[in-house]
């Protein structure tokens, strides 16, 4: 399936999408639905990566929003370009986002970087690969900060990762794979390598 | 109340009003950028900083609420230091293009950096640039300029009530704009140009014109739109360079709509700028003599008739009233439209709430009117009470988008009277009938229909006059107030009852009435259909060059001034009409405007009433005489906002807005 890479000509939500709007909306009281506008992007943002393999908010999506809001489209156009875990583009299927912030950098994200840059062929950040197939964004802190370097791709975070580990990632994504989120060294959630070292037999 | 200190000035102020309010009362100045009190506070800008007493920090007074006791200091050492620390942030994306900005000398960060900017930049990098966008045929946007007050997000979102603007992005890539490329669909935006305290958005027929130390302003009235908006016309070397509005609480605020802002270029074409006769089926130059002369040759034994304009100042109606008197005219009619409206009592043809007292009202019901279209001024108060809340509209006519929720109450004359069931419950409310809803076959019966509706209501009382006639232009109330309408109508006179006719600035009806054989004298300042038809061409003054008073919609007398000398051989309408009298063997009896005007305000009174608005409440709620009225629906009042006489059909501004608007261009998707 080949990414699109220009703005659809109308939006709808599918049936996946129709099914998880009224759960939204029931969240905020009446009269405030607007206040759905970022559960609503981001339902938008995954519908279009199903349909089209691009995780991305098109213009007609957040004018479908609006109109589902009874809001002004304006206000949906800032909201999504504000945050920037809206894509108001279309991006490979994979996001690639390294997280550059201190505690990644001084653990090695340049590396991270590096091992994406080596594996799919992009230049930059911001940028997406020739096969459509990765799209790579430097990110602020992602909050796994004890798990640095910390690279999220789509929704997973892949944490503990060096050049080689990333590379392995990536070439496994490319094979169409998806490995296990977490940490590359085999680390249980944030406890230290090599397992647990207090709390330990708290069951007992 | 609370008590506040401002640098020793003692003031007291409402409880809840701003600290920025304050410093206003105790007459001390603040800089600001992004507050303006017919705004939401943003608190953005951050220019308005002051040091309050016991604050750690300086605060932004526009946004911090004040309380009793409070002591504030607008002029100390860290005051200064702050807003300059502001200054300089603001100033690091803000280019140093002040020569080639055409906000040069109006500027607000121009001003007041003169008051706490630095002598020059510690600022070394790259200064960020920004793609200028397109947000209409009217208002250029220099976006590097902008210096994210957000005054026009807020304006268009609130006052406009068309809330396509915004900030898009976050941070250093923030910008102000509609996201989608789009001309702004509003007939307020040329106030956007006034509210940007920058250069971001200007005017964009007036980019790189002139400076404004070089113009002569002189204080008139708008006379495009019933409202009669106050206005400042900008000349320089006897041109109109642009127009501005003036502060009028009860009128237009500080709003201009963009027909009455833009228009002005119509002034300079396709004007009559000498006297033109017609010879042998021909038009031919003429002297002012000739004119005349061949004017009293063709005069006497035919039935004379005359109608007026739409924008014509009362002087020139009130002389050609003595003259058409003196003359023994069959017919005199200022109703170019038709409009069934009855004259016998002022405020069955006024809009008697009052533009001011709409704020007051608590439902409204408008009929057969675009209030958006017509009077986008008078629209944007309706708005503004609307969004107090506790107010209810609905329209009766085509429902078309008026920036705030109207319930559809019917289409036809048929419906009128169910409406009372809408308006029931309120204390005040108002009815709007607009004037193309009396230009029809039962419009005596559509007037008497809504003058009962409002009675029914409640709305007729000693203290509240909830019927409202919503005219078009700024020229129509006047000849009604001067009784111009007597003998054969409009109507009978093309019909055939007039052989002789004197059209003062008549062009809003279609020439191919005027009879064959009829003798027409076009006494006007554009060259359109009706000069086109005519035997005599009398070339008069448009608004901006002659004295004239124009009297708006809710009955408000207003003085125009005479901004430019009227083209080449144009003269001041009343003088022609004087200077005719004479050779007709007429002669009027006054020399000067002053006498002219103190025989106006002798005949009829309301003319000595400057600048007042109506007189509050209802008298008498006998309505006018009841008439049968049909169920074919009202026609939308407004198609075309931007060319509707012979101004703004000249205007190349207008042209283009309306090509703009009227025919999209293809939305462009967004980058």
């Amino acid at each position: 399936m080949s990414v699109v890479q220009q703005e659809p000509a109308s939006f709808a939500f599918d049936a996946e999408s129709e099914a998880e709007i009224p759960r939204i909306l029931a969240r905020y009281p009446q009269g405030r639905q607007a206040s759905a506008v970022i559960p609503l992007l981001y339902l938008a943002q995954r519908q279009m990566k199903r349909s089209t393999g691009s995780a991305w908010v098109p213009r007609v999506a957040m004018d479908a929003i609006a109109e589902r809001l009874s809001m002004p489209p304006m206000r949906v156009y800032e909201v999504a370009s504000f945050y920037f875990m809206f894509n108001t583009r279309p991006i490979g299927r994979y996001h690639l986002q390294v997280c550059g912030t201190t505690p990644c950098w001084l653990r090695g994200s340049d590396e991270v970087k590096r091992a994406c840059q080596d594996a799919t062929g992009i230049a930059d950040y911001g940028q997406t690969s020739a096969d459509g197939l990765f799209t790579l964004t430097e990110v602020e802190c992602l909050g796994g900060c004890v798990n640095a370097p910390v690279l999220q791709v789509d929704d997973d975070y892949y944490e503990d990762l060096d050049y080689e580990s990333t590379l392995r990632l990536i070439e496994a994504l490319k094979r169409g794979e998806r490995p296990k989120p977490g940490s590359a060294l085999g680390r249980q959630g944030s406890a230290p390598l090599g397992g647990p070292t207090v709390l330990t037999g708290a069951e007992d | 109340m609370a008590k506040v200190t401002v640098d020793g000035i003692e003031v007291e102020v409402p409880n809840g009003a701003s600290v920025l309010q304050a410093c206003e009362a105790a007459g001390k100045e603040i800089p600001r950028f992004c507050y303006h009190e017919r705004l939401s506070v943003a608190g953005n800008c951050r220019m308005c900083l002051v040091e309050v007493e016991k604050a750690p920090k300086p605060v932004a007074s526009c946004a911090y609420p004040v309380m009793d006791g409070m002591k504030v200091f607008t002029d100390t050492p860290m005051v200064r230091n702050a807003r300059r620390g502001v200054m300089e942030f603001l100033l690091i994306n803000h280019p140093l293009d002040c020569p080639i900005c055409d906000q040069g000398g109006e500027c607000d960060l121009q001003d007041q950096a003169m008051a706490y900017g630095r002598d020059l930049s510690r600022y070394a990098e790259g200064k960020r640039a920004v793609k200028d966008k397109y947000v209409g045929p009217l208002i250029k946007t220099v976006m590097n300029r902008c210096i994210h007050c957000t005054r026009c997000v807020r304006f268009a979102a609130e006052v406009a009530g068309v809330p396509e603007m915004g900030a898009t992005g976050r941070g250093e890539a923030m910008e102000i704009g509609t996201y989608v490329e789009k001309a702004l669909t509003s007939e307020l935006s040329g106030n956007l140009i006034d509210i940007c305290p920058v250069g971001a958005l200007t005017s964009r027929p007036y980019a790189f014109v002139t400076r404004p130390w070089e113009l002569a302003k002189t204080d008139s009235v708008d006379v495009l739109d019933a409202v009669g908006a106050n206005i400042r016309v900008d000349t320089r070397g006897g041109e109109v360079l642009r127009i501005l509005p003036r502060l009028h609480e009860e009128v237009n605020e500080e709003w201009l709509a963009d027909r009455g802002r833009f228009s002005f270029d119509g002034l300079k074409r396709r004007r009559l700028d000498r006297p033109w006769v017609r010879q042998d089926g021909a038009l031919r130059p003429a002297s002012w003599a000739e004119a005349f002369q061949a004017i009293a040759r063709a005069l006497p034994g035919r039935r004379l008739g005359a109608i007026v304009g739409d924008t014509m100042d009362a002087e020139a109606v009130f002389a050609l009233k003595g003259l058409m008197t003196g003359l023994g005219a069959v017919g005199l009619d200022c109703r170019q439209d038709g409009a069934k409206l009855d004259i016998s009592r002022p405020d069955f043809y006024l809009f008697n709430t009052g533009i001011a007292r709409i704020e007051e009202a608590d439902a409204l019901v408008i009929i057969g009117a675009d209030p958006r279209r017509e009077a986008p001024v008078l629209n944007a108060r309706i708005r503004k009470r609307w969004s107090q809340g506790g107010f209810r509209a609905g329209v009766i006519g085509t429902a078309r988008d008026l920036t705030y929720p109207a319930t559809v109450l019917g289409a036809a004359p048929t419906d009128i009277a169910g409406a009372a069931a809408f308006l029931a419950g309120a204390q005040r409310p108002m009815v709007v009938l607009g004037r193309a809803a009396l230009a029809r076959a039962d419009g005596a019966g559509v007037l008497a229909a809504a003058w009962e509706l409002a009675r029914a209501a409640g709305g007729l009382r000693e203290d509240w006059h909830g019927f409202n006639l919503l005219h078009r232009f700024g020229g129509q109330v006047a000849p009604l107030d001067l009784g111009f309408v007597q003998g054969l109508d409009m109507a009978a006179m093309l019909a055939g009852g007039a052989e002789a006719l004197w059209l003062l600035g008549a062009d809003g009806f279609d020439a191919a009435r005027i009879p064959a054989g009829a003798f027409v004298i076009y006494q006007g300042h554009h060259g359109e259909a009706a000069a086109a038809r005519a035997d005599v061409i009398l070339p008069g003054a448009a608004y901006t060059e002659k004295e004239g008073s124009y009297v708006n919609t809710e009955g408000r007398v207003q003085r125009g001034r005479m901004a430019v000398p009227p083209p080449g051989e144009a003269r001041e309408d009343w003088k022609i009409i004087r200077a005719a009298s004479e050779v007709l063997g007429v002669p009027l009896p006054f020399d000067s405007l002053e006498e002219l005007r103190a025989e106006m305000a002798a005949a009829h009174p309301v003319f000595a009433r400057l600048d007042q608005g109506p007189l509050p409440g209802c008298t008498d709620d006998s309505g006018p005489a009841p008439a049968p009225v049909t169920d074919a629906p009202f026609a939308v009042p407004v198609e075309n906002y931007w060319q509707v006489d012979p101004i703004t059909r000249a205007s190349e501004t207008m042209a283009a807005c309306a090509a703009a608007y009227l025919n999209p261009r293809p939305l462009l998707a967004a980058e």
